[in-house]
């Protein structure tokens, strides 16, 4: 199956930190990459060098010939500020297709109908009138995974997703997980949270001094 | 007694030129409160005193001449030191405002414009005393770049929304986010220079504040917060320019009075609500 996203001689940093290397690594439709690591090791920074919003030392990344810019979904780890903030629902989910709306003021139909497409999907559409700030944490991770899929969105970057959930919405959310890369999503996914995100993974990336990029043999 | 006071052509000029101002400032205060920012716009306002202290001794006829590219500068330097620096902007912001301010005091002792130094330096702090002070000139330049920076929030207003609510996902999507930041520094400086005139620089800011905080006490969604402040502001401006004409008070100072009149309220709403 064609690659989504190819990443070989990753050499990871920030500021004049100089990380180990991270071992070569690839992601196609449908697969779930777990990355593990202990803190520091360039996890977060992974990300937001496929997101673009960092560039590696040394290395390339490398993505399909007909993967277009603004679908990654990124979901950084949440702020203190977003999570008091007045916003619905509705607004967070559309924001997903800020890339296809460009210099347009205002969002088509058919962009309010992705996005609603998107609170359905993910079963949130009646809380689309809802604060954000009124939500639980897994009602937000969902909300801004909504998000993500509205923006048409090939590759979702995940950092953290569970971090504040409790067992009953973090268990809820790696289902939620499965059954998006089950529908071909590629997912890469930094955690803590082992056991669950190796039940939910296809494969595993290792940074840090034992570095190693493996097939999850336990999945399926 | 209201309608005979609304007849003078002052009167009108001043509600007119007051209204759009304030209007701008509570669009523009919306996203700066919510990304914690609220501090910039008085920040700014003491900047702008020095630099209108030290045009006046300079005796330019327009003392916006100087007050507007030195905010402007300001502003986009803070912008930058947000994004980068390690000792934080909070500190660097602390230092230029009131280093500004004591340049312009003491610029304003050293060097006065008029015989009636504590005057001078009283109306900058809290705006005109009377509205008849506010020439044609004003009027016309304040409505003029109201009116754009209106339109010009308008435009961008979901740009605003993504880059106030996850300014890292919008760099994901591809957003020019530097460049929308020093723009909207810009357009911020430009507000703050002309709502000095009508409020005065220590008043300033409560025209950013006020009406987005207020808001968030009752609106649940973006849209509604951007709606209730701009209602909030133009009523209360309304409310305090008329009630300064009639009462002859400070029209600066009584705006920003109905302002806190209406966040008590509007507290209070959102409490019953919940």
């Amino acid at each position: 199956m064609q690659k989504l996203v190819e990443c070989r001689d990753l050499l990871l940093g920030y500021g004049t930190h100089v990380l180990a290397p991270c071992p070569d690594f690839n992601v196609g439709p449908g697969d779930c990459l777990c990355v593990v690591g202990h803190n520091g090791s360039g996890k977060t920074t992974l990300l937001k060098c496929i997101a673009g919003l960092a560039k590696p030392l040394a290395g390339t990344i490398e993505f399909a010939s007909d993967f277009e810019d603004g679908q990654i979904g990124y979901l950084p780890q949440q702020g203190p500020m977003q999570r008091d903030f007045p916003a619905s629902v509705r607004e967070v989910v559309q924001s997903g297709c800020q890339a296809r709306r460009g210099w347009r003021p205002f969002y088509s139909r058919g962009e309010k109908r992705r996005a609603l497409a998107a609170m359905v999907r993910l079963g949130i559409a009646p809380l689309a009138d809802r604060c954000y700030r009124e939500l639980s944490g897994g009602q937000r991770q969902k909300t801004l995974l909504a998000r993500a899929l509205c923006g048409n969105c090939r590759l979702l970057l995940l950092d953290e997703p569970t971090n504040g959930l409790d067992a009953e919405a973090t268990a809820d959310f790696y289902r939620l997980i499965s059954r998006l890369s089950a529908d071909g999503l590629a997912i890469v996914m930094v955690t803590h949270d082992l056991t669950a995100a190796l039940a939910a993974s296809t494969h595993i990336l290792t940074l840090g001094e034992d570095a190693s990029f493996k097939t999850n043999e336990r999945h399926g | 007694m209201i309608l005979e006071y609304l007849s003078y052509p002052f009167v009108q000029n001043a509600l007119v030129a007051g209204v759009l101002i304030s209007l701008c400032a509570a669009l523009l205060g919306v996203p700066l409160v919510l990304k914690r920012l609220s501090f910039i716009g008085d920040g700014l306002s003491h900047v702008a005193f020095g630099a209108m202290a030290v045009a006046g001794a300079l005796s330019l006829a327009d003392t916006m001449a100087l007050s507007l590219p030195v905010t402007i500068a300001a502003a986009l330097l803070l912008v930058r030191a947000g994004r980068g620096a390690k000792t934080g902007a909070d500190a660097m912001l602390a230092m230029l405002s009131v280093g500004a301010m004591a340049t312009g005091y003491l610029v304003m002792n050293l060097k006065p414009s008029s015989s009636n130094v504590s005057g001078d330096v009283c109306t900058t702090l809290f705006g005109s005393v009377s509205i008849l002070t506010l020439t044609d000139l004003d009027v016309w330049l304040s409505v003029g770049l109201s009116l754009a920076v209106c339109a010009l929030w308008l435009f961008f207003y979901h740009r605003i929304f993504d880059m106030t609510f996850d300014e890292t996902y919008a760099k994901a999507c591809g957003a020019r986010t530097a460049l929308f930041n020093s723009v909207s520094a810009v357009v911020i400086a430009v507000v703050i220079v002309i709502s000095m005139r009508l409020v005065g620089t220590l008043l300033v800011s409560s025209l950013i504040v006020v009406p987005a905080i207020a808001a968030m006490r009752v609106a649940k969604s973006f849209r509604g917060v951007c709606a209730v402040a701009a209602v909030f502001t133009v009523v209360c401006s309304l409310a305090g320019i008329l009630a300064a004409v009639v009462a002859g008070t400070p029209v600066g100072s009584t705006i920003v009075a109905a302002d806190i009149a209406g966040f008590g309220i509007l507290s209070l709403a959102g409490r019953f609500k919940r």
